[in-house]
């Protein structure tokens, strides 16, 4: 049996479908997870896509964190579950406090629309193991609010920990330490701002680096693991 | 009713865009006397107290500014990156 990956879709995600398409070119077998759903279908990771989650309104993934997905999303993230999230899945984790910091407009107040190049800082993660340590990728990248900021302490505890996972080779938004993406203490949820999902096919995308993501995910599952909440 | 206002403001450690930018368009006004524009959310809070006697009035706005307190820190600002004060609106004022 295929790996089943839940990808959420929130009022106002738009990146779930091409997220669904990457996860199955990867290998794996999609499965749509609804905001309101309470339950994880017996999915062995969960991908948070991109998007405007209730309008971004108030800040962007401050609304999304009250949902009932996430409650079980995470929940079962503590006990291990690999979760991605990507743009606005990273903006929801960083307000679900899943991952360190937080993302504020860019430094330079544009949207800013271009594939990011970017350097695997750490392959320790459930989601990067596939990778070569320090390979170069390029994701798209199409972000207003994608400027990491976490204090001093925080950033110093993420270099050191190795939870800087994707570092800016060209910082498209004012990222303190040019970081595009982190990870959790335990490696089992990753965030970034540039969109592996969209770099899966060579029509389409700058590059198919992005199907390294998928093909980490499915090295790190074990061999039989429910994150399913026990009824 | 209780009313309670919310500010909401970046730290001082965190680059305020939006400011730096109304700052930057401050000389075309003529105004060259500024140092720095911060910019926050302001947010107003109006409690349905329905029912309670107006003699315990204090004890309504006690309880909303406790809520409010929740409310703020959990949802209205993230201590990641803003500070926020709570206040309960005088309504004489209002």
């Amino acid at each position: 049996m295929s790996a089943r990956i839940g990808i959420v879709t929130f009022p106002g995600s738009l990146d779930d479908r091409d997220a669904a398409r990457a996860v199955r070119l990867g290998g794996a077998e999609p499965v749509a997870l609804w905001h309101d759903d309470a339950v994880l279908k017996s999915v062995d990771a969960v991908f948070l896509p991109g998007g405007f989650s209730y309008g971004d309104y108030l800040r962007c993934g401050a609304i999304a964190r009250f949902s009932e997905v996430m409650g079980v999303v995470r929940e079962a993230a503590s006990r291990g579950m690999p979760v991605l999230g990507v743009c606005n899945g990273f903006q929801v984790l960083c307000e679900s406090h899943l991952l360190p910091g937080a993302l504020v407009r860019n430094a330079h107040l544009r949207y800013r629309n271009r594939p990011a190049r970017m350097r695997v800082e750490s392959v320790d993660t459930a989601w990067t193991n596939e990778y070569a340590p320090g390979a170069e990728v390029v994701f798209p990248a199409k972000h207003g609010e994608g400027r990491y900021v976490a204090d001093e302490a925080t950033l110093d505890r993420l270099e050191a920990n190795g939870q800087v996972v994707f570092r800016y080779l060209d910082n498209p938004n004012g990222a303190m330490r040019d970081i595009a993406g982190i990870a959790n203490e335990a490696g089992n949820v990753v965030g970034l701002m540039p969109h592996p999902e969209h770099a899966v096919e060579a029509l389409t995308g700058p590059s198919t680096d992005g199907l390294g993501i998928v093909a980490s995910v499915l090295a790190a599952r074990p061999a039989s693991r429910t994150f399913d909440q026990p009824v | 009713m209780a009313r309670v206002v919310v500010d909401v403001m970046l730290k001082s450690e965190i680059l305020d865009p939006q400011g730096e930018a109304v700052l930057g368009a401050l000389p075309r006004l003529g105004v060259n006397d500024v140092k720095s524009v911060r910019i926050g959310k302001r947010v107003e809070i109006e409690f349905d107290d329905e029912g309670v006697e107006s003699e315990h009035s204090d004890d309504a706005a006690a309880k909303a500014l406790e809520q409010s307190q929740i409310i703020a820190d959990q949802l209205l600002a993230n201590p990641v990156i803003e500070n926020f004060t709570v206040s309960v609106l005088d309504e004489d004022a209002a």
